[in-house]
């Protein structure tokens, strides 16, 4: 039995895996990462548009600070998120952005003086203020009040991805590519890492560890029509609710992004409404504005992907092979623009469409996009339940989103919950020594070969392509955008019948190493149960926040609804026990209120009264405060020393 | 896009080094043509219907990640992006990008070449500073022009295209490589990195490096993202043959 030891074990070599690697690493922790692919192209590379940070510096962006980026979040999230979490990652979102920069993210800057841009159509001029020349610039994107997404043209991802992967590399931390954890080893609720199964080799391996990090993005791949990439397949959720222990938090909410090309979901960028561009319908006519007055096309994405998705149900859709889109319009913005800071959108025209959307419209429809359930993290990024199994980036539901998240607030989480997380890993891995028996080690092990000799020797029995192919039909058509009951129920049970169908897989290419068939028939099983736990969830929640519309339950329900799906899963189960864990309206700074864009149709809950006096009462009697004084007040966090400090603005000092 | 469908013909290079018995050969698949398919689509059909053991690496489908290079009809490129409606005659020959190890079938191990490539040019900002920034304040301020240009150099995504076009690196196993030529471009135009040039020489300065290079510019023909190699390997050159 081949066994690796390590003090932090990283599974997934996107940005919030490198982050937490790098944090381990810094603080003298032998670090690991496993990666199934080499760690530049993960799928954070494929955010076109920005990461949010409060920097405030363009013109558009001043007087912008942690707070606004706070109300922007907890509204997004429609007051699903934990607002701890929101507030902790508001107010290291500046100094992630800062350190980004120092390892080398050549950020788009401001440039002083006028600049042509499009606002709500038209073409205005504003003028950047000169004593902000060369500071990092933001564009604006949908459910911001400021301009906050700071961005690198059109390859803002990228290039994080990259500035954190050279870090990772001039630190020497190794990344183990092409490697796939099958299962986490826990004994009596502590994890200790994983069995690893080799994808060149076939060999299977214990990498045994202090601290275990899940960052393997979302489960996007549920879905038969995506932005994701192929890997978002939510093996890393898998792993976690395999343990039969550790929770999976809220996996019915499910992020449909508008734009997404037609058929084959490939994104365009939020920045291309964020820069001005409109959204039309088959009469060429801009319908945002009778839906949305205030926010048009840039209201959040679960708002705008139900408008779009309304529309084309009155029948202005524009009918094609695929089935019904909208138009894209970014014509206005001209080409010099497009060819610079929305060029990636360009190539994607071009080379997929045919198009060039200079001159062209872009046939778009609403697209599977995020995953904001995953797994259940508490704010330091340690599962409650099974110690020593840490998540963050998309793969957590550390909770900043809760049930819709924000454009630009996806890379800024993978990052800032990789530093945030990292130290929470590395004070772990200080604490704690390892004890662990090789009989445990090699339980697990055992367990996992068999399960592949299993497969190896069936001779008749399911095809995994096949069963992927229909949970991702039941996803799509039963667990979308709008969701209602009888629609739900069936998937759930659809679901079920195709879990016990992936039990009894076998294969046409039975050999042990490099086999594309075997790797889809050990992740398949696992993903119906995620599929499940998406479904399930939903069809129970009977109400409508954030992304998870319930045509049936139409109203924002806080008074019965105000809390997080916690998913399990028994082994041999053929369900996810579901349990709930309340958002304590008494703690939150920001209690519930109106989003100001989408249907306002709340049933409020008992203590949201009680809150905004008690928080009235609490300004009162503090009248000299400062804002920070008054957050200390209203929302205390715990934060690493390290991210303690206030962010400076141009203009405004320290303040 | 056009609805008279056509069967499509693959033939697609096939050798899985980790069976003891495999013999490397072109095997011939036959793949009905859909509107807008592209390699992507069709290589995932062969794999799903005719032969499951087929190995190929895709990761974002978009243009966006560089899994996906292979020579496709004698070009190096981006399996993802290219439209099976670009062959006229529907043959389409696959085989898996030179120059790197091959893993199997179509899939090779550009991440290995790659972090060794990185590690090579130590491809990171140096500057002993860099790990002791204030984040709290403002960060540093940098030109807008500046930053525009580092980011067009820094657009690579490690495909790997350069390499296999590359007619030195055939002659010259440990050629260095546009890939890598690019990368200290953007490193040396960068303010934040304080290499001087007599450092940038002790990494490029020889046969293996920039000199080495013999200026047929097949990474300029083939790379994907149209950078602009010619330009920066003759820039380094320059720069190279200045120092002592």
């Amino acid at each position: 039995m081949k066994v690796i030891y390590t003090d932090s074990l990283v599974i997934g070599g996107g940005l919030a895996g490198l982050r937490v690697a790098i944090a381990s690493m810094q603080r003298g922790y032998d670090t690991i990462v496993l990666s199934l692919i080499p760690a530049k192209r993960s799928h954070s590379a494929a955010a076109q548009g920005g990461m949010q940070a409060s920097l405030g510096a363009c013109i558009k962006g001043d007087g912008d600070d942690e707070d606004i980026h706070f109300a922007d979040t907890v509204k997004g999230s429609d007051w699903g998120c934990d607002q701890d979490v929101a507030r902790m990652f508001v107010n290291t979102s500046p100094k992630a952005i800062r350190q980004l920069a120092a390892w080398g993210v050549p950020w788009s800057r401001v440039r002083a003086g006028d600049r042509e841009v499009v606002i709500n159509g038209e073409k205005v001029t504003i003028t950047e203020k000169a004593e902000a020349h060369g500071l990092i610039s933001a564009r604006d994107f949908g459910g911001t009040k400021k301009w906050r997404t700071c961005f690198t043209s059109d390859g803002a991802g990228h290039t994080m991805l990259y500035a954190m992967d050279n870090k990772a590399i001039q630190m020497g931390i190794p990344v183990h590519e092409r490697k796939e954890a099958l299962a986490l080893i826990h004994d009596d609720g502590i994890c200790y890492g994983a069995i690893v199964r080799d994808l060149i080799t076939g060999e299977l391996m214990a990498y045994v560890a202090k601290a275990t990090t899940i960052a393997t993005g979302g489960y996007g791949r549920l879905y038969s029509v995506t932005t994701n990439a192929v890997i978002s397949e939510g093996i890393g959720n898998a792993i976690a609710l395999e343990t039969g222990i550790a929770p999976l938090g809220n996996m019915e909410a499910v992020q449909f992004h508008p734009t997404a090309i037609v058929p084959v979901g490939i994104l365009t960028t939020e920045g291309c409404r964020g820069d001005g561009g409109l959204l039309l319908d088959r009469d060429g006519y801009r319908f945002m504005p009778d839906y949305e007055p205030d926010k048009k096309e840039l209201a959040s994405r679960d708002v705008v992907s139900r408008r779009m998705t309304e529309h084309m149900r009155e029948g202005k859709g524009v009918p094609s092979r695929y089935g019904d889109h909208l138009w894209l319009d970014i014509r206005l913005l001209g080409r010099k623009h497009i060819e610079k800071n929305l060029r990636e959108v360009k190539e994607i025209c071009e080379y997929f469409l045919g198009i060039d959307p200079v001159e062209e419209l872009i046939p778009v429809r609403p697209t599977q996009h995020y995953s904001m359930g995953g797994v259940r993290t508490r704010a330091t990024g340690e599962s409650p339940a099974l110690k020593g199994l840490f998540s963050a980036g998309e793969a957590a539901c550390w909770d900043m989103h809760g049930f819709n998240r924000l454009g630009g607030n996806s890379v800024a989480e993978t990052v800032v919950a990789g530093m945030i997380v990292g130290e929470y890993v590395a004070d772990y891995c200080a604490a704690n020594p390892l004890n662990i028996s090789t009989t445990t080690i090699e339980h697990f092990m055992r367990q996992e070969e068999k399960k592949i000799t299993d497969l190896l020797l069936r001779n008749h029995g399911e095809n995994p392509f096949q069963l992927k192919a229909e949970m991702q039909k039941i996803m799509m058509d039963k667990v979308g955008i709008f969701r209602n009951g009888p629609d739900l129920e069936q998937a759930v049970e659809e679901l079920k019948s195709l879990n016990q169908r992936a039990r009894n897989i076998a294969l046409r290419n039975r050999i042990s190493s490099s086999n594309p068939e075997l790797v889809e028939a050990i992740r398949v099983p696992k993903m119906i149960k995620l599929a499940q736990c998406v479904a399930y969830g939903a069809l129970l929640r009977t109400e409508s926040r954030g992304a998870h519309a319930r045509e049936d339950y139409p109203e924002r329900n806080d008074k019965d609804w105000l809390k997080r799906t916690l998913a399990t899963w028994k082994e041999g189960s053929d369900l996810p026990d579901i349990s709930y864990e309340e958002l304590d309206v008494m703690k939150m700074e920001m209690p519930p209120g109106s989003r100001g864009y989408g249907v306002d149709n709340i049933v409020h809950h008992p203590d949201t009264k009680k809150r905004i006096s008690q928080i009235e009462t609490v300004r009162e009697a503090n009248p000299g405060a400062d804002r920070f004084e008054m957050q200390e007040l209203l929302n205390p966090i715990t934060i690493p020393e390290k991210f303690k400090g206030k962010n400076e603005r141009i203009g405004r000092g320290f303040k | 896009m056009s609805d008279n469908e056509r069967v499509l013909k693959f033939q697609v290079f096939r050798y899985n080094p980790q069976k003891k018995s495999d013999k490397p050969r072109m095997v011939t698949y036959e793949v009905t043509e859909a509107p807008g398919m592209t390699v992507f689509i069709a290589l995932n059909e062969i794999r799903e219907q005719q032969d499951p053991s087929l190995q190929f690496d895709f990761v974002c489908r978009a243009g966006i990640c560089g899994s996906c290079a292979m020579v496709i009809n004698g070009q190096p490129t981006l399996a993802c992006r290219t439209l099976t409606s670009k062959y006229e005659s529907g043959e389409i020959k696959l085989l898996p990008l030179p120059g790197f190890e091959l893993i199997g079938d179509l899939s090779v191990n550009t991440g290995k070449f790659m972090r060794a490539m990185s590690e090579r040019v130590e491809s990171w900002i140096h500057d002993i500073h860099a790990d002791q920034v204030d984040y709290n304040k403002l960060e540093e301020r940098m030109d807008p022009d500046v930053a525009d240009q580092i980011y067009e150099l820094e657009r690579c995504v490690e495909c790997g295209c350069c390499v296999s076009a590359c007619a030195t690196k055939r002659m010259r196993p440990d050629f260095l490589s546009a890939v890598g030529f690019m990368r200290l471009a953007r490193f040396a135009l960068d303010p934040r990195d304080k290499r001087t040039d007599e450092e940038f020489y002790e990494i490029m300065g020889d046969d293996d490096g920039v000199f080495g290079c013999m200026t047929l510019l097949g990474c300029e023909d083939y790379c994907p993202k149209d950078l602009p190699h010619q330009t920066q390997i003759a820039y380094l050159r320059r720069k190279m043959v200045l120092v002592k």
